[in-house]
């Protein structure tokens, strides 16, 4: 006894310890909401790209901003007004909202390299017959309607290298103007384009971007209560889905806590019993987050989602300690002695369950097997070696004997039921097989935290502002700046064929406005001293109504920009064009690459064996689009996962092998965990919810929590019946189960409702054909 | 002017290139409501028009020739088929502008001069006056016979591009539009109505 004492307070001891130094550990814990979850621990070189795009590209730096209500003049001055303020700060790379405030720098830039920039710059086109059909060209848009615009550059430029850049730089479609800024096409809405400095990942920096929007809205002047203001675009979405990842977590963990807590009340009728209880749960949830903050280096929302649902499962061991222990103190040890070894099998099959997780490839999974593993294996740990010692010397519960004795004769006809059960299970075998083309949802969509309407607000504000959205890219890589602009002059030459024959709609390169010094060089070669192209001049205007001596200008500049220095990147700041070569030329250690991203045609996708055909000839350069990989990356996650649960599986069966060395026992423990799970499945599948890794996660979990039900109807000697107490903490603990993760059934974030639609049903099923399926005690 | 009438002229149409409205003549002067209220009442129109641009760098006056049409309250086609077909649209504040392959899309607001030059004809089509008056001084002269509208640019930065438009029509008709610029350059459009596309 005294021995035993000793033993308890090492223990408590030993517990409080590994508390203090769970809550270090966490403490000192990076929370994330972001996509890191979701990205490969190995990823292919498409991969990469994508992830870096996702995390640092230019679309993941994109506010797309829309006001609403109101009037329009109202609009167009508060966009005026809200665009003004944030250009003065510095968490905007720029502010776009179709003022030309660039308009003036961006011409002169433009205009005076426009020998260096323009690609209609040849040696041909600076022959006497060249420069005849370049001056009538410009002959004809002098008389056109847009004639004023050329008029007074035409002394200058003849050949109309200005007129091609400008075409070049507005070849992308651009919102109209209303009252001088953009608006939607119905003209309904004011537009906005904003790119924060700061990176898409950054979800602290986009939080603090969204504000600095949302404030100059608010102290606009022109602000009214009837305008709203409306923002979209990956960093909104990383800071939304966060908001509400947190404040569902939030709210799910107080709700079960107390859902849980209730239930037990009632059961315990005591309030140190449920004080007690829930010790275990704790241990549980302070070792889960510490486990994956060590092993992972951060948390993520996601798995402290599940944790809350898990209260649910740790909760158990507890219940089964105090349900099943006669009314005595002695008693706790024999339970130690009668039921530990039962559950420390469902804690070994839940491990063997789980562990497989840890394999997969996708962290966030991986998180999970983590979490649930600690979680459970310090929940029933403590449950087994401290909680025993904690108990007051008078401890009781509430007699729970008359429920226990009533679950007893419902068990015993349970049996009456093998029939219906048996068709049950075979209907729903038929649904599984005849829907198995299209249970699994192998979108990564299907992952996605953020709501319905605000993927359609995304959707309709990038319609109206016509704003990439970066689906598909080349992407060309080399060792130096110099080369990876050659290689895209080169991609872009094989692209402009495409756009000519209607494959593409277009395409942008960094090449565009920073050409290489090849190019700049050979463009510079083709502009003739000025004697000969003063000679060639006179012969080009015979036949064309101007004299040569308008011209004086044109050869001035031609002269000057034969040596004029080349384009370096540092030239073109403060222009519209350096941003585009930021994010489209990037340097890497010691890699530099250039992406060019292409747009499809209006209405159709982009054929990517023609794009791949059309850049053979270059076989270091990537087609990538990003959306087809995205949903590659996770339907290999999703092949992947149900690989590994079929493992975990395999490591159930071979671990109650092992154990109990009898083929046919096993089986009988692990038919109903089937059942319950292929039940499961076809009910999902009977309300068209197509599944997605966390479903299977979830069937994983019933597997788990399943085979601790399942081992307990087992008993080798059919003829000692179930103790009506035992049937009584089973009831109990499935409840506390269903209470943690049926809550989870009505989040609106996805991953979380698929483990509460799963999950909570699941655990009822187990337990239900355990009860059927036992072996009747021959009484 | 009542809130009907203002709603319908808006709607209304370019009447120099529609029917013959069968209105009796007025002796009578004109006043400038009367002559944008007659202008306003037909909701689109089509017409052919000869341009000619004296431009002091060429040696020779640009000749060329087309089809207008207008489609109240805001588009407005010019489409040249000589010398060189181009395609004009001007719709709402957007200009495009398709020559050969090329297509050019400019917004007016980017081009004030642009704008006020091709606005004066719109707005005379639309018989939209207050569009008239936010950018140009209007003087009427003439009956509804035969009038006169000169246009001079209030902007004095419009002003250093256009000197002055000089529009002249009969009845609900516009039958010229002489632009005159700044620099001495001008150019003649010579109108005539077509029946309308029924």
């Amino acid at each position: 006894m005294i021995h035993t004492r000793r033993r308890g307070i090492a223990a408590i001891v030993l517990w409080l310890i590994f508390l203090l130094a769970c809550a270090g550990i966490i403490s000192r814990t990076h929370f994330t909401t972001d996509l890191s979850a979701f990205l490969p621990r190995a990823p292919t070189p498409e991969q990469q790209l994508l992830m870096d795009q996702l995390q640092d590209g230019l679309a993941s730096r994109l506010i797309l901003v829309g006001i609403e209500g109101a009037d329009a003049p109202t609009r167009a001055r508060l966009s005026k007004q809200i665009a003004q303020r944030l250009r003065a700060d510095r968490t905007f790379a720029s502010v776009n909202n179709g003022e030309p405030v660039n308009a003036e720098r961006d011409r002169t830039f433009l205009f005076d390299n426009r020998y260096l920039l323009s690609p209609a710059v040849t040696p041909a086109r600076f022959s006497a017959d060249g420069l005849h059909a370049a001056l009538s060209d410009s002959i004809d848009l002098l008389a056109s309607s847009a004639g004023l615009l050329v008029k007074s550059i035409l002394p200058r430029d003849p050949t109309g290298e200005m007129v091609q850049l400008l075409e070049q730089l507005n070849s992308g479609t651009q919102p109209t103007l209303v009252e001088g800024a953009w608006a939607s096409r119905d003209g309904t809405r004011a537009l906005m384009l904003m790119q924060t400095r700061a990176a898409g990942s950054d979800t602290d920096a986009q939080q603090h971007a969204m504000a600095a929007i949302q404030q100059a809205f608010d102290q606009a002047p022109s602000a009214i209560p009837s305008a709203q203001l409306v923002m979209t675009g990956p960093g909104v979405f990383s800071v939304t889905s966060r908001d509400t990842i947190k404040r569902q977590v939030t709210r799910l963990s107080i709700i079960s806590l107390a859902l849980i807590a209730t239930l037990l009340l009632l059961v315990y009728r005591s309030f140190s019993a449920l004080t007690l209880g829930l010790l275990p749960v704790v241990s549980g949830a302070l070792a889960g987050i510490a486990a994956v903050s060590l092993g992972f280096g951060a948390v993520h929302g996601i798995t402290l989602g599940f944790g809350t649902a898990l209260i649910g499962e740790a909760v158990d061991y507890s219940i089964y300690l105090f349900v099943q222990s006669e009314q005595n103190n002695a008693d706790h040890q024999n339970w130690i002695k009668r039921f530990w070894p039962t559950i420390r099998l469902g804690v070994l099959t839940s491990i063997a369950g789980f562990a497989s997780l840890l394999l997969s490839g996708f962290p966030g999974l991986a998180q999970l097997g983590l979490y649930a593993i600690a979680g459970l294996i310090a929940a029933a740990t403590v449950t087994r070696f401290v909680l025993p010692s904690l108990l007051p010397a008078h401890f009781r519960i509430h007699d729970v004997s008359a429920i226990g004795l009533t679950l007893s004769r419902v068990v015993q006809r349970a049996a009456a039921l093998r029939w219906p059960a048996a068709i049950v299970l075979l209907a729903a075998c038929a649904i599984v097989v005849a829907n198995r083309a299209s249970l699994w949802n192998d979108t990564i969509a299907s992952l996605s935290p953020v709501s319905q309407v605000d993927v359609e607000l995304d959707t309709r504000l990038r319609a109206d502002m016509g704003a990439p959205d970066v689906r598909y890219l080349v992407v060309v890589s080399g060792a130096n700046q110099e080369s990876v602009l050659r290689a895209a002059e080169r991609a872009s030459t094989l692209l402009q064929t495409l756009v000519e024959q209607g494959e593409l709609a277009g395409f942008e390169s960094p090449s565009r406005y920073l050409p290489s010094i090849a190019t700049q060089r050979a463009r510079q070669n083709s502009l003739p001293p000025r004697p000969l192209l003063e000679t060639r001049l006179a012969q080009a205007v015979q036949g064309l109504p101007v004299r040569a001596q308008l011209f004086t200008p044109f050869l001035a500049d031609t002269t000057a920009a034969r040596s004029q220095p080349l384009l370096q990147a540092a030239d073109l700041q403060q222009t519209s064009m350096a941003m585009a070569v930021d994010a489209l030329l990037i340097r890497q250690q010691r890699q530099w690459r250039a992406l060019l991203p292409l747009t499809a045609p209006e209405g159709v996708d982009i054929n990517a064996e023609r794009v791949r055909a059309a850049l053979s000839a270059m076989p270091d350069v990537l087609f990538v689009d990003m959306k087809a990989e995205s949903d590659r990356l996770y339907s290999g996650y999703l092949h992947e996962a149900i690989a590994l649960s079929l493992g975990g599986l395999v490591a159930i069966i071979v671990l109650l092998l092992v154990v109990f060395r009898s083929p046919m026992r096993v089986l009988r423990i692990i038919a109903p965990l089937a059942a319950a799970i292929i039940t499961v499945t076809a009910g999902l599948s009977l309300f068209g919810q197509q599944m997605i890794i966390l479903h299977l996660v979830g069937l994983l979990l019933v597997a788990a929590v399943g085979s601790n039900y399942a081992l307990f109807f087992d008993r080798p000697d059919p003829r000692t019946p179930i103790l009506p107490r035992t049937l009584a903490s089973m009831l109990f603990a499935s409840l506390t189960t269903v209470a943690g993760f049926g809550l989870l059934a009505f989040s609106n974030v996805s991953i979380l409702q698929a483990l509460g639609v799963t999950v909570a049903p699941g655990v009822i099923l187990a337990l239900i054909y355990s009860a059927i399926f036992a072996r009747q005690s021959d009484a | 002017m009542s809130k009907l009438v203002r709603q319908r002229s808006r709607w209304g149409w370019f009447a120099g290139l529609a029917l013959l409205c069968g209105q009796s003549a007025h002796a009578a002067p004109l006043s400038i409501s009367q002559l944008m209220d007659s202008l306003a009442k037909q909701p689109q129109g089509a017409a052919t028009f000869t341009e000619k641009k004296h431009i002091s760098i060429l040696d020779q006056p640009l000749e060329s020739s087309g089809e207008l049409l207008f489609i109240a309250p805001a588009r407005l086609e010019k489409r040249t088929l000589k010398p060189r077909p181009e395609t004009m649209v001007l719709d709402g504040g957007t200009l495009t502008l398709e020559r050969g392959k090329r297509k050019h899309v400019l917004q007016l607001k980017d081009y004030p001069e642009v704008a006020a030059m091709i606005e004066s004809i719109r707005a005379t089509l639309a018989g939209d006056r207050q569009a008239l008056e936010r950018v140009y001084h209007l003087a009427l002269e003439g009956g509804f016979e035969r009038w006169t509208l000169v246009l001079t640019p209030i902007d004095p930065k419009v002003g250093a591009v256009i000197a002055r438009i000089r529009m002249e029509g009969v009845k609900d008709g516009v039958r010229s539009v002489e632009i005159l610029q700044a620099d001495g350059d001008s150019s003649l459009m010579t109108i005539e109505k077509r029946a309308p596309p029924q």
